[in-house]
């Protein structure tokens, strides 16, 4: 038994994405259209090219027709998929793992998500009916948790922990003002960060994730028909997913310093790919950054830094775009914006602009050919998680 | 053979922490300033909470004691309807067979579920409870108080009384006092002067007839509690009654307020804290006529007194602004947060979950020996399937692992404070933090269960337990292993 994975057996030739954002005069139709019409161009490709569909969504519409009427799709399989905020790279994974198996030649994975026609500030996740036992938290309240644990853990005090929260949502302003597609492209004083009205726990606003509208997508062929769509594919090294046991808030020996699904699935996708030594061996990372403490703890979970010293890593700017290791020089979710369902495909949409030289004003030079994105569903000690691992180069 | 003496075999009350302080009444209303505090319940308790809490006071001094029945009294019922004391029937773990009553809507409501009890056949868990509520600047909200007492109620062949029942009467009559339309947010009450003129010849008619029964005389009582809807009429009352001066009772008007239909409980509470044995006491309650009931205090009570005695709960409290105290009873519409209401539980889910959600009864695992909360089929520590015994958690303290401030959630009293609480003996919860100073909260504060009401929506109240800060006064909360041990 073991997770193979299908390293080098697929590729992407072509991607799409929306600008994310308030989108007033688009609903997820529209920006479905906009993003699969992008990707399709990209390839050069044409819909009656593309055998099967995976929508990701997580609450802008229920199975596969929220794809197949706007997008005109005629009698081909089109499957709705649902993992928390990994929606997208679920999408993604199962759309390649069709083409690997060989089952279909062409795929599309696209997601999308229309959050802001809810009027409510924040995320707001349905559920099941229930019994009243849990506790309604809100996001950026459940990954607060994070703060004071590893503040304490690591002795850390306040002050210094804000600051190093207060760098990372710079950092990805910073970035986030050099892409066009971005939610917030605008850079922002550190002190207008550090004095934002507080939301949970230390974090305040501007620790937060933008929440808005957008989609993305990606074209997927097998490896050996990727150079008739591009002669710069984008290939798939590695893809793991995990869904952790969800005991956190119910087994002492969480900490509340660490995301354990991260760490597993970081493991395997290094292993499928062949990665020993991630922050030496990558050109760029794009983590899931929904809130500034998780981007820090993801920093240790997924081997960029030691344990204990990621805090300190951020300050002296190791994961800066012309650092060591640039993490989400997109912007992130933190400036670019989090449409649920397309966030995952977004991050791969950066692994294919900077690997191909693409990314104009933010384009890394550091001579590497393999992109890591991160993607996380859930709160800290009940989460989902997923990596992948791409290159533009046949191992 | 001689018949079984009846009385009471524990009891227990509960004073909510909060405190409303009289002058910031008249200082926001323009009105004259008022002396002392009243106590308030929290934003998340009910009439029903509060009796739960009193309730698990009373079963703690005597877990060994199964009730047979359960009598719930309020004249502020959070459900009508449907019963209110299977809410407490389930957070106290009673027993299926035992039935559970509401004697709701009156204040007298509440002398009558402790005198049917002690004249009942079985023993019977009496839990008196109220929430009084005026409109601002209004006497009721002044003087009025929240709060609850309990009293497990049998006879001596069961175990040894704390207090025997020897006599009671009553004197009732037909009259308007205080009366309030169903609906209405607060009571109206008739002419004072007239009151008193009622109630005077019924009060001395039902003490004269309870104390003869005994075969003593006034002088003979040690303590002395007069209580009722009437003010005026429970001073003369007190003061005409031929007790002796030194037999007075502290109505603890000055820190809580008259807490209407539990105010007898928690008065007689108060006095069976401190009652030597062998002492009289004379219970006389004006409302809608004169009931008296007579006990005397026996060697047993210095054994079964409860955790937290009245005294130490009224000392404990702390202030809370007028502003918030109208809001948490709805007479101040705030604006909300931008985010959607509140979930009602729905109804099967909530059945199937009782022993865990009423009575946070966890589980422990036959294989590996863990504890798990909630409790669950398969085990979080080795992942056995189905080998899981029920284990209530309810009394056992815990300790905050981390927490936070939720600014954004929906709450009447922002911010939303949660903790990750690790149990003693194994277990943790993440849960909301209540009578608590948000800013205060710290990794490593020792923390404890209690019953309350999480939210309301769609007229459905959501009943949960939240942790609240262990403090001074909480002694001798017993740990798990002392569950079930007869003294």
């Amino acid at each position: 038994m073991a997770s193979n994975g299908i390293r080098d057996q697929v590729a992407i030739v072509g991607m799409g994405c929306t600008p994310f954002g308030e989108h007033w005069d688009k609903g997820a139709d529209e920006l479905l259209v906009d993003a699969a019409g992008e990707a399709m161009a990209s390839a050069g490709v044409a819909p009656a090219d593309i055998d099967a569909y995976w929508l990701g969504t997580m609450a802008s519409g229920l199975s596969g027709l929220t794809a197949s009427r706007p997008l005109q799709i005629e009698y081909k399989p089109v499957t709705r998929v649902e993992n928390f905020c990994a929606t997208g790279s679920e999408a993604f994974r199962n759309a390649c793992y069709a083409v690997a198996a060989g089952a279909y030649d062409m795929a599309m994975a696209i997601g999308v998500e229309k959050l802001k026609d809810s009027g409510f500030s924040g995320l707001v996740v349905g559920g099941p009916a229930g019994d009243g036992t849990e506790v309604e938290l809100t996001a950026p309240a459940m990954f607060s948790l994070l703060a004071p644990a590893y503040a304490k853990k690591y002795g850390v005090d306040d002050a210094e922990l804000k600051d190093v929260m207060t760098r990372i949502a710079w950092k990805n302003h910073l970035n986030g003002a050099k892409n066009p597609r971005a939610q917030f492209r605008k850079e922002v004083p550190k002190e207008t960060i550090a004095c934002s009205p507080l939301v949970a726990g230390p974090l305040g606003i501007f620790d937060c994730s933008g929440v808005s509208d957008g989609s993305a997508a990606a074209i997927i062929v097998r490896a050996e028909d990727a150079h008739r769509y591009t002669d710069t594919p984008l290939y798939v090294k590695a893809l793991s997913f995990v869904a952790g046991p969800a005991r956190g808030a119910a087994d002492p020996s969480y900490d509340y310093t660490t995301f354990p699904e991260v760490v597993a699935s970081a493991e395997d996708a290094y292993r499928q790919a062949g990665i020993t030594n991630p922050r030496a061996e990558l050109a760029m990372a794009e983590v899931h950054d929904c809130f500034t403490p998780t981007e820090l703890v993801l920093m240790e979970d997924l081997g960029f830094a030691e344990r204990g010293f990621g805090w300190k890593e951020v300050l002296a700017g190791t994961f800066d775009l012309d650092g060591d290791l640039p993490v989400n020089p997109d912007g992130g979710l933190k400036s670019f914006g989090h449409p649920i369902g397309a966030s995952g495909l977004r991050m791969l949409l950066e692994a294919w602009l900077q690997l191909r030289g693409e990314a104009g004003e933010r384009q890394i030079h550091n001579g590497k050919k393999l992109a890591l994105t991160h993607n996380l569903g859930g709160a800290p000690g009940a989460c989902v998680s997923f990596v992948s691992i791409t290159g533009t180069e046949l191992s | 053979m001689l018949a079984a003496m009846k009385g009471i075999l524990s009891y227990g009350a509960y004073v909510p922490f909060h405190r409303l302080d009289r002058r910031e009444i008249g200082q926001a209303l323009g009105t004259p300033a008022g002396k002392g505090t009243r106590a308030v319940a929290s934003h998340d308790e009910d009439t029903t909470t509060l009796a739960i809490e009193a309730g698990r006071e009373a079963r703690r001094a005597r877990p060994d004691l199964a009730p047979e029945a359960l009598f719930f009294a309020t004249a502020s019922p959070a459900y009508q309807d449907k019963t209110n004391a299977t809410a407490v029937h389930a957070a106290l773990g009673l027993d299926g067979a035992a039935p559970a009553f509401d004697m709701t809507g009156a204040v007298r409501s509440g002398v009558g579920a402790l005198r049917a009890a002690l004249d009942g056949g079985r023993s019977t868990l009496v839990v008196l409870s109220d929430l009084r509520t005026g409109l601002p600047g209004s006497a009721d909200e002044r003087d009025g108080g929240d709060g609850a007492a309990a009293f497990l109620c049998g006879d001596d062949s069961t175990a040894p009384l704390v207090a025997e029942h020897v006599g009671s009467a009553s004197a009732t009559a037909e009259f308007l006092d205080r009366w309030r339309a169903p609906g209405a947010p607060t009571s109206r009450v008739w002419e004072e002067r007239f009151g008193e003129h009622a109630y005077l010849p019924l009060a001395e008619q039902a003490l004269t007839e309870a104390l003869k029964g005994t075969g003593l005389t006034p002088d003979a009582l040690d303590h002395l509690i007069v209580t009722g809807t009437h003010t005026r009429a429970v001073r003369r009352v007190a003061a005409a009654a031929g007790a002796r001066p030194e037999a007075a009772v502290d109505d603890l008007a000055a820190v809580v307020g008259n807490t209407g239909t539990a105010h007898p409980g928690l008065l007689l509470a108060s006095i069976l804290d401190r009652a030597d044995p062998g002492a009289l006491i004379a219970l006389v309650v004006l409302s809608d006529g004169a009931d008296v009931l007579l006990f005397r205090a026996t060697e047993a009570l210095a054994g079964v007194r409860p955790s937290k005695t009245v005294a130490a709960q009224v000392a404990a409290g702390a202030g809370v602004g007028y502003q918030t105290y109208l809001t948490w009873r709805g007479l101040l519409l705030r604006e909300p947060p931008r985010r959607p209401d509140p979930t009602p539980p729905a109804s099967p889910p909530a059945r199937r979950a009782e022993a865990w959600k009423f009575a946070f009864v966890a589980a422990r695992c036959g294989a590996c020996g863990n504890r798990n909360l909630p409790p669950t089929r398969v085990c979080r520590t080795c992942a056995a399937v189905d080998r899981m015994t029920p284990e209530p958690v309810a009394d056992v303290p815990a300790t905050v692992a981390t927490f936070t401030l939720d600014r954004l959630a929906y709450s009447l009293n922002p911010p939303v404070v949660v903790g990750v609480i690790d149990f003693d003996g194994g277990g943790r919860f993440q849960c909301e933090l209540t009578d608590v100073e948000p800013e205060a909260v710290r990794i490593g504060d020792r923390v404890e269960m209690t019953f309350r009401r999480i939210s309301t929506a769609n007229g459905i109240h959501n009943y949960f337990w939240k942790a609240r800060p262990r403090r001074p006064g909480a002694r001798g909360v017993p740990e798990p292993g002392a569950r079930g041990v007869p003294r």
